[in-house]
């Protein structure tokens, strides 16, 4: 069995089908080519998957391609904009906040999640670190990823 | 996953319909449970039918000494909600609990009560709180809610609408997460209102329970010395590489004596 869909995708419309078990995170990386999402676990717990559903943060191996119908949808490739990395991204190289890399994309994704909902607030280390508890990082021990977000949540609240 | 049949409904009716006309059937709402269920192939439905798209199945409620949450409300807007932070904060407490944010962000109160998995949050608040679960059919008490492991008393097909908890007078959550997955090792919600004390349970049996004694002791003194010296027996109890039942026992006293201090803090 096969569903169609469409949806945005970084500012790009796609009209889509797949089986209808296909989930969203491989039809990002499978059909569309955007392997910047990544798959750690698959169950729902490391959160390399996370992308932005309508500005929101989900887990892409835990949904359907065809539950994102009619949604925006933003991955780490729709961050930069005219070759300007997001001030997440440029924080996270400033800090140095990744090693390996590999859940740095889901990192991100999360991480501009935690400064949309405390808008307008100082965010405190404390916070970060809780909220961070959906994704896990095996190289870092998270304390450059938790000053990078600190420090981007600054630039973010600035642009404001 | 085994291969399925996904379909939207457009409405309660038409999910229903689909539902009957569907060899093995299964609603989805946020999936948070589903998909991972799926993924392991521990279930293999014929049609997943997809609830997110039936109008009017999302929002919150307050009014006349009740929060209502209709069933496809997400945890995270719960746990926001300054509504329900102001009419029953453990509540608040208790959706912001769950999972992680990226979860939080999709599960749904009523895909929590209707899959009734023995760890999971809400089960102890519809038990805790004594709400009335509100269906396609009909209200259901919370009492007679939940049966047994992953087993309630919805009926084939039968899908819940809206969760209705009283106001009461002062509430405490407070649970013991399995450090991976956050899922409740054990989870009390004790609530007051009036001379009516409620001591719900999550994480240690097979399914949400109260526990009377601890009720009873509360109503003459509600502290948290009261129920230091109540200990549940372990022989029911969930046992697994987490915990033994031995210590799910010990650790309903130990929630039940934070949850009442924070209620009373």
């Amino acid at each position: 069995m096969s569903v169609k869909f469409s949806f945005t995708i970084n500012g790009k419309s796609v009209e889509g089908e797949s089986e209808d078990r296909t989930l969203l995170v491989q039809y990002i990386r499978e059909h569309l080519g955007l392997t910047g999402t990544h798959v750690g676990c698959d169950t729902t717990q490391c959160g390399c998957c996370t992308v932005h559903i309508n500005g929101i943060p989900m887990k892409s191996c835990t949904m359907l391609a065809v539950q994102a119908d009619g949604c925006e949808v933003t991955t780490i490739e729709g961050l930069a904009q005219d070759g300007e990395l997001h001030p997440m991204q440029a924080a996270f190289r400033e800090n140095h906040a990744l090693q390996c890399g590999f859940c740095t994309p889901g990192m991100v994704m999360s991480a501009i999640g935690i400064v949309d909902r405390h808008k307008g607030e100082k965010l405190d280390e404390k916070t970060v670190r809780h909220e961070l508890e959906g994704n896990i990082c095996r190289c870092t021990g998270y304390h450059n990823i938790v000053k990078a977000i600190l420090a981007a949540s600054e630039v973010m609240n600035e642009a404001q | 996953m085994y291969e399925f049949t996904y379909s939207k409904a457009s409405s309660v009716d038409d999910a229903v319909d689909q539902f009957g006309a569907a060899e093995d059937g299964k609603y989805m709402s946020g999936g948070m449970t589903l998909l991972p269920t799926l993924k392991q192939r521990l279930a293999r439905p014929s049609d997943v039918i997809d609830l997110a798209q039936v109008p009017d199945m999302a929002g919150i409620e307050v009014s006349g000494g009740t929060v209502s949450i209709k069933a496809m409300t997400r945890h995270a807007v719960v746990a926001a909600s300054e509504d329900v932070r102001g009419a029953i904060p453990a509540l608040a407490k208790l959706a912001g609990g769950i999972g992680d944010p990226m979860v939080r962000n999709r599960g749904t109160i009523g895909g929590s009560i209707a899959n009734n998995d023995p760890a999971a949050d809400y089960p102890s608040s519809v038990v805790g709180l004594g709400a009335t679960i509100q269906t396609n059919k009909r209200e259901i008490a919370p009492d007679d809610f939940f049966l047994d492991l992953f087993e309630t008393a919805l009926e084939e097909g039968e899908i819940i609408t809206k969760i209705t908890y009283p106001v009461p007078d002062r509430a405490g959550y407070m649970k013991f997460p399995n450090p991976a997955s956050r899922y409740c090792i054990v989870g009390v919600m004790v609530s007051q209102k009036g001379s009516d004390v409620r001591v719900g349970v999550t994480g240690a049996g097979a399914c949400a329970f109260r526990v009377p004694e601890m009720e009873d002791a509360l109503a003459s003194s509600f502290t948290p010395d009261a129920v230091a010296d109540i200990k549940i027996p372990d022989g029911d109890l969930n046992s697994d590489i987490h915990a033994s039942s031995e210590y799910r026992a010990h650790l309903v006293t130990v929630m039940a004596k934070r949850a009442v201090a924070e209620a009373i803090a």
